[in-house]
């Protein structure tokens, strides 16, 4: 029964790893925690939902869905920039523009895409043609992203992140390169919204429900695994997709386990919470560590 | 001689925080030129200011009034990012120059497009590494070899000496060192302050260096500036300069009623 639903949660995983790698471009490459992301997934399987059930072809309604996404990502980006309000108020302020917008792009709460009567480029109708056609989608992501972060633009993009006061000495206009990271993250985050909608055959204004968790989850989980290994950036990239993985498939044992998927929320939160602390709790320890041996040090000095 | 000023402030007015209680006053009409290849060390008490003109200059901070020209460019107006075309900067935190998750090559590679329009062509080729090893070998810290390294790595030394070497790798038409040894040991100090005397006589740069040591301030550049409370209230250069001693800087500084620190006497 568990490994039954292994293809379903392999490629559930891949569809949301697709959303951390654009979770991971905000939150690791330019340091900003977007909260758009939100808003903006449902927005991504909304169009894509609505343009479907009108009838548009799947890879079409899936571009629109992804521009969509990446005019998500410049309005968080005008609000920081242009407006001065801080990251993360900015991209609550989205996400709650995008949440009135999503619902009035479907008109209804949710919209439902007829997965059996048209062509959907993925379906849970068959999860092992899913995951081939999603490892192709992460291959071309990676491979794209791999190419852009080392271009001239994209080293700026990734110095803005690192350290804006170099940056701006250096040349680099800082409050650009914010943007075209966040429209290049929530394009991202759409496609995997558009590509759930089809999945799962509806697209529903809640599901993009606590998407940051699960996108920070898979980011976190990727980097525990990648980094040991190599600080490549596109292995660092293919870690996040696998963090995503996991993530579902912990996801399934905790439904295999019949334990209250309710409370699923919350533990991928705690979870996240500690991920988070332990580098915090590390410096902490080992800060008073090393003051301890300087003590030690200085009363050894003092008695000689 | 004026008609070869690299940096030209006319009647620069600043002050923080208007109309509150914290209002701070650090210029008014304040007037200040660098000519072509000069090197102008700047020394003066915390609050003469001497900060203060490098962000401006830099343009981190608008100016209130007045009129900052680099060279026939009025910068007045210009951000921070678009100014850095004709300047290098070193800051006093060595933290603050370089990107310190990225590698010592593509930091320099950063640097080296300064000024320039930054499109979707490669951010570092193969032609380049070779130039920078060759500039990173100069240093004589074996960087070359660690090209690959993340800047994070390495020391405060060593991040102030790459620094140095990115502010001019792509030479500036005004360099400016905002105390850029001061959180550095003695030692590494005067290694990267000798560094700076060899790249800025090397591509005859012209300088602005601030400076807390009035020893360095003396033994560096051919004109020294002391500053207090936002108006310069010393400028000396040529000769008058190379027979300064710090004795004369200190009566200068208790003349104008500044208080002297020890930190700016023992050197």
């Amino acid at each position: 029964m568990f490994f039954d639903a292994m293809p379903g949660a392999i490629s559930l995983g891949l569809i949301w790893g697709v959303m951390a790698i654009g979770v991971y471009i905000t939150y690791k490459v330019l340091d900003f925690a977007d909260l758009t992301v939100d808003g903006s997934i449902c927005t991504g399987g909304a169009v894509c939902a609505v343009l479907m059930a009108a009838g548009v072809n799947a890879w079409l309604a899936i571009l629109v869905a992804v521009a969509a996404g990446a005019l998500a990502g410049l309005l968080t980006g005008l609000f920081h920039t242009f407006f001065g309000i801080p990251a993360i108020l900015s991209g609550i302020l989205t996400q709650l523009i995008l949440w009135s917008v999503n619902l009035k792009i479907m008109g209804q709460a949710n919209t439902a895409i007829d997965s059996r009567g048209s062509y959907v480029i993925v379906t849970q109708l068959e999860a092992g043609w899913t995951i081939l056609i999603m490892l192709g989608f992460l291959a071309v992501i990676v491979g794209g992203l791999y190419w852009f972060f080392g271009t001239e633009i994209g080293c700026g993009i990734r110095a803005t992140g690192n350290n804006p006061d170099m940056s701006r000495a250096q040349g680099i206009n800082v409050n650009r390169n914010k943007i075209i990271g966040l429209m290049i993250s929530n394009a991202l985050v759409a496609l995997a919204g558009a590509l759930l909608s089809q999945y799962q055959g509806f697209a529903d204004i809640n599901m993009g429900r606590g998407a940051i968790v699960i996108g920070l989850a898979a980011v976190i989980i990727g980097e525990a695994i990648v980094t040991r290994i190599s600080r490549n950036f596109a292995l660092q990239l293919a870690g996040v997709a696998l963090g995503g993985i996991i993530y579902y498939i912990v996801y399934q044992f905790v439904i295999w386990l019949e334990l209250d998927t309710e409370y699923l929320k919350m533990f991928s939160a705690i979870v996240v919470a500690i991920f988070l602390a332990v580098p915090y709790w590390k410096k902490k320890y080992f800060r008073k560590r090393n003051k301890d041996a300087h003590a030690a040090a200085q009363g050894g000095q003092n008695n000689g | 001689m004026a008609d070869n000023a690299i940096l030209k402030l006319e009647n620069v007015s600043k002050t923080f925080n208007p109309g509150s209680v914290n209002e701070k006053v650090v210029f008014q009409n304040f007037a200040f030129e660098v000519n072509e290849g000069d090197f102008v060390t700047v020394i003066g008490g915390n609050g003469s200011g001497k900060s203060t003109l490098m962000n401006v200059i830099c343009g981190t901070y608008p100016v209130d009034e007045g009129k900052i020209l680099l060279g026939e460019t009025d910068v007045t107006r210009l951000p921070e990012h678009k100014r850095a075309k004709y300047l290098g900067r070193v800051f006093q935190d060595p933290m603050m120059g370089t990107s310190p998750n990225m590698e010592i090559q593509e930091n320099l590679a950063l640097a080296y497009r300064r000024g320039k329009a930054r499109s979707l062509r490669p951010g570092i080729t193969k032609k380049e590494r070779e130039f920078y090893r060759e500039q990173l070998a100069k240093l004589g810290l074996g960087l070359e070899d660690r090209m690959t390294a993340k800047v994070g790595l390495l020391s405060g030394g060593q991040r102030q000496s790459l620094t140095l070497l990115m502010a001019t790798i792509r030479k500036p038409d005004l360099l400016l060192l905002d105390e850029h040894t001061a959180a550095l040991d003695p030692k590494t100090a005067s290694k990267v302050l000798a560094f700076t005397q060899e790249i800025t006589a090397e591509h005859k740069l012209t300088t602005v260096m601030i400076t807390h040591n009035m020893l360095d301030a003396i033994r560096c550049g051919n004109r020294l500036i002391m500053m207090q409370e936002g108006k310069i209230i010393y400028d000396v250069s040529g000769d008058e300069k190379k027979n300064l001693s710090v004795r004369d800087l200190l009566e200068k500084f208790r003349e104008s009623g500044a208080e002297v620190n020890d930190r700016m006497v023992l050197a």
